[in-house]
């Protein structure tokens, strides 16, 4: 198989703060010490892009990336936030320059960063299909031969020759995403995008999706935090941290070890204010999650005693509904807190049966008679069953509950 | 493990460094639809949701050659060379327009396109070459305005208007005009990505900019020890150029016309080479 994307010793230094190193002056130093053939003196070699260390004003974004694409392969790229991942799309697409390292590509390349760029909202629809297209890279001939298509595809048929400034934020993103999606190019490059439009959409979305990774044989790269949707189109992954390439594998085995990198970052502390009962801190033991198994912690704080503390929780779905929930009180289960002034309760369930999705949890303190703090949607999470169904129905459509089910 | 035997072929290869004279024209080219639509598309969404349409190309230069003529014609009496006022300043302001005009744009090109320049990459030398295709549509219809207002004075109020040969000089100052705009524009849009202060000069400066340049007065007016100066202002000959071309009175001489030529090729070809040097990174600082 033949290599679409060589990556090579890739770099990209971004400067924190000031813009540029700050003054004319430091600039000029630059460009003499460039002259003489020295090394920038305002680049310390070393430095990582770890947001929670301070120190030092330059920050690698990316650092010594080698890669290598095959062609026709779907890669989703995955990392928590600041790990590179946009920064890598933006380089591949020469939205700006590497520092240091090469990218080699073969065939044209169509980046998808955004939805409607260029988009004039004066313009009718049919316009910003020609400007649209044009600034993707297409020819003008080349659009008119799909604009049926297109049109088809964006379900806006009635309002083509409508200003776009008068569609529906949901219309506007079909038509941005049904110009995208026939591009025809050999690489394909997708950030994010599907975060936008409804559940029916995003689903003809994936499917034009995968249609152009497995059918049309074209390279595509794909970053999303959707790890449902990236698990469905690519086969292949890559796992980015702080700059650096941890881990390009499979994509079962990329989510594993995604998963390790991310667990304990499910939590959220809170300042205590020293009025009354408080939640500190609540966390979410996302290493056993993978088990299946949910351990959620509730750490409170007190300045007086409080006889019979009750903590209850409530899980939500990615629609805000809520899916299950529980507390001390009508479990009927009394835990004696009674003597002391802060404490950690923990809530603990076996098997957690739940379908792959985004969930969300807001957490309750109270007594028998008052509520002394609540944390609205402190912890949002994104759970991977360990089921794998062959096809699993949209988790909007079915629900979130994955019960086991017997059929005869 | 053959692999590296293979003789590699990439289409893209985005180094580190590029050479400073890849311009990469030929994907300008490859790109030459995007162009005619971002024309279309400046031109179309000028005048979309407005009465009087096209028409507020032609009000700007009205009022402004109507305040010149009370200003400058008759409280100081400044002279126009023996040419009715009107025609005098019109001439001046239609071709200074499209130069002060094209080049401000373009000076605050990439801030003004930074949302785009963010999201997709095609050649950025588009956006700037958009601008003055656009503009020139503008500057067409307020020629148009100012062939009318020669025609009327030739018929009614006797101006003797002799069509020449010269009338084909007139495209080459046009052309010279876009290009030298067109340098600047890219020479000052580059610096302004990092030291914002240009921003605020560039619109302060096209205006005194103006009064360096004979649209007020005639180049004859002026103090001999001058002359050479304003003529080192290349848009002072094609300011001249339009007047001798189309009033019949102007100084214009074939060196100054090839000194503007060169001056014009060398802030093209400079803009051109530090425009591309800085469209490769200007989104980390913008």
């Amino acid at each position: 198989m033949s290599i679409a994307i060589k990556i090579e010793n890739l770099s990209k230094i971004y400067h924190l703060g000031q813009i540029g190193t700050g003054t004319f002056y430091n600039d000029l130093k630059r460009f003499s010490a460039k002259l003489r053939g020295k090394e920038d003196p305002f680049l310390k070699i070393g430095e990582s892009n770890d947001r929670s260390t301070k120190g030092g004003n330059v920050v690698y974004s990316l650092k010594d990336i080698n890669l290598e694409i095959n062609q026709g392969d779907a890669v989703g790229i995955i990392g928590k936030n600041g790990a590179g991942k946009s920064t890598l799309l933006k380089l591949i697409s020469q939205i700006t320059a590497p520092t240091t390292g090469a990218i080699k590509i073969k065939g044209r390349v169509a980046s998808l960063l955004e939805v409607g760029t260029g988009f004039h909202p004066e313009l009718t629809g049919r316009e910003n299909i020609y400007l649209n297209g044009a600034i993707l890279g297409m020819r003008k001939s080349e659009i008119s031969r799909k604009m049926d298509e297109i049109v088809d595809f964006s379900g806006v048929e009635r309002y083509i020759d409508t200003p776009v400034k008068r569609y529906s934020s949901g219309m506007y993103v079909r038509l941005a995403f049904a110009v995208a999606a026939h591009l025809e190019s050999e690489i394909l490059i997708i950030d994010e995008v599907l975060a936008v439009g409804d559940a029916e959409f995003q689903k003809k979305c994936l499917g034009k999706m995968g249609d152009i990774s497995k059918g049309e044989g074209r390279t595509v790269l794909f970053v999303s935090h959707n790890l449902d949707s990236i698990s469905k189109l690519c086969q292949n992954g890559i796992l980015l941290e702080h700059g650096k390439l941890l881990e390009a594998n499979e994509m079962s085995k990329i989510l594993n070890s995604y998963m390790k990198i991310e667990s304990f970052s499910y939590l959220k502390s809170f300042d205590y204010l020293d009025v009354g009962p408080q939640i500190v801190s609540v966390s979410l033991n996302s290493n056993l999650l993978i088990e299946s198994k949910f351990q959620l912690k509730i750490k409170f704080k007190s300045p007086y005693l409080v006889p019979q503390l009750v903590p209850g929780f409530v899980v939500y779905n990615q629609l805000n509904a809520p899916i299950f929930g529980s507390n001390t009180r009508f479990h009927k289960t009394v835990i004696n807190y009674s003597s002391l002034l802060e404490g950690e309760m923990i809530a603990e369930i076996e098997e957690l049966n739940l379908h792959s999705g985004n969930y969300s949890i807001s957490v309750w303190l109270g007594d028998q008679l008052v509520d002394f703090d609540e944390k609205v949607e402190v912890i949002q999470f994104e759970y991977k069953s360990k089921n794998n169904y062959q096809q699993l129905p949209n988790p909007l459509e079915i629900g979130s509950v994955d019960q086991v089910v017997n059929w005869y | 493990m053959d692999k590296s035997k293979e003789i590699e072929h990439w289409d893209l290869v985005i180094k580190a460094e590029s050479s400073l004279f890849s311009l990469r024209l030929n994907e300008v080219w490859a790109y030459r639809d995007l162009l005619f639509l971002m024309v279309k598309r400046d031109v179309v969404s000028f005048y979309k949701q407005t009465i009087l349409g096209p028409l507020w190309f032609l009000i700007q230069p009205l009022i402004t050659t109507f305040t010149f003529v009370f200003i400058f014609g008759n409280l100081a009496q400044i002279s126009t060379d023996g040419l009715p006022q009107v025609l005098f300043y019109l001439t001046g302001i239609v071709a200074w327009s499209y130069f002060s005009e094209c080049l401000i744009k373009t000076s605050s090109v990439f801030k003004d396109n930074a949302s785009i320049f963010g999201k997709v990459y095609f050649p950025r030398l588009i956006m700037p070459l958009s601008l003055v295709f656009s503009n020139l549509v503008r500057f067409g219809i307020q020629f148009f305005l100012l062939v009318l207002v020669l025609i009327y004075f030739s018929w009614f109020r006797g101006f003797h208007f002799e069509l020449s040969w010269n009338i084909f000089l007139l495209p080459l100052f046009i052309l010279l005009m876009a290009f030298l705009a067109l340098g600047f524009g890219m020479i000052i849009s580059a610096i302004t990505t990092k030291y914002r202060d240009f921003a605020f000069l560039i619109t302060f400066g096209v205006q005194l900019f103006m009064y360096a340049t004979p649209i007020i007065y005639p180049l004859s007016a002026a103090p001999e020890k001058y002359k050479q100066l304003i003529l080192l202002n290349p848009m002072s000959t094609i300011i001249e150029g339009f007047r001798f071309i189309l009033l019949g009175k102007g100084s214009l001489s074939l060196h100054s016309i090839l000194y503007v030529c060169i001056f014009t090729f060398i802030t093209f070809f400079l803009g051109l080479l530090i425009f591309n040097k800085v469209e490769r990174k200007f989104m980390d600082t913008v």
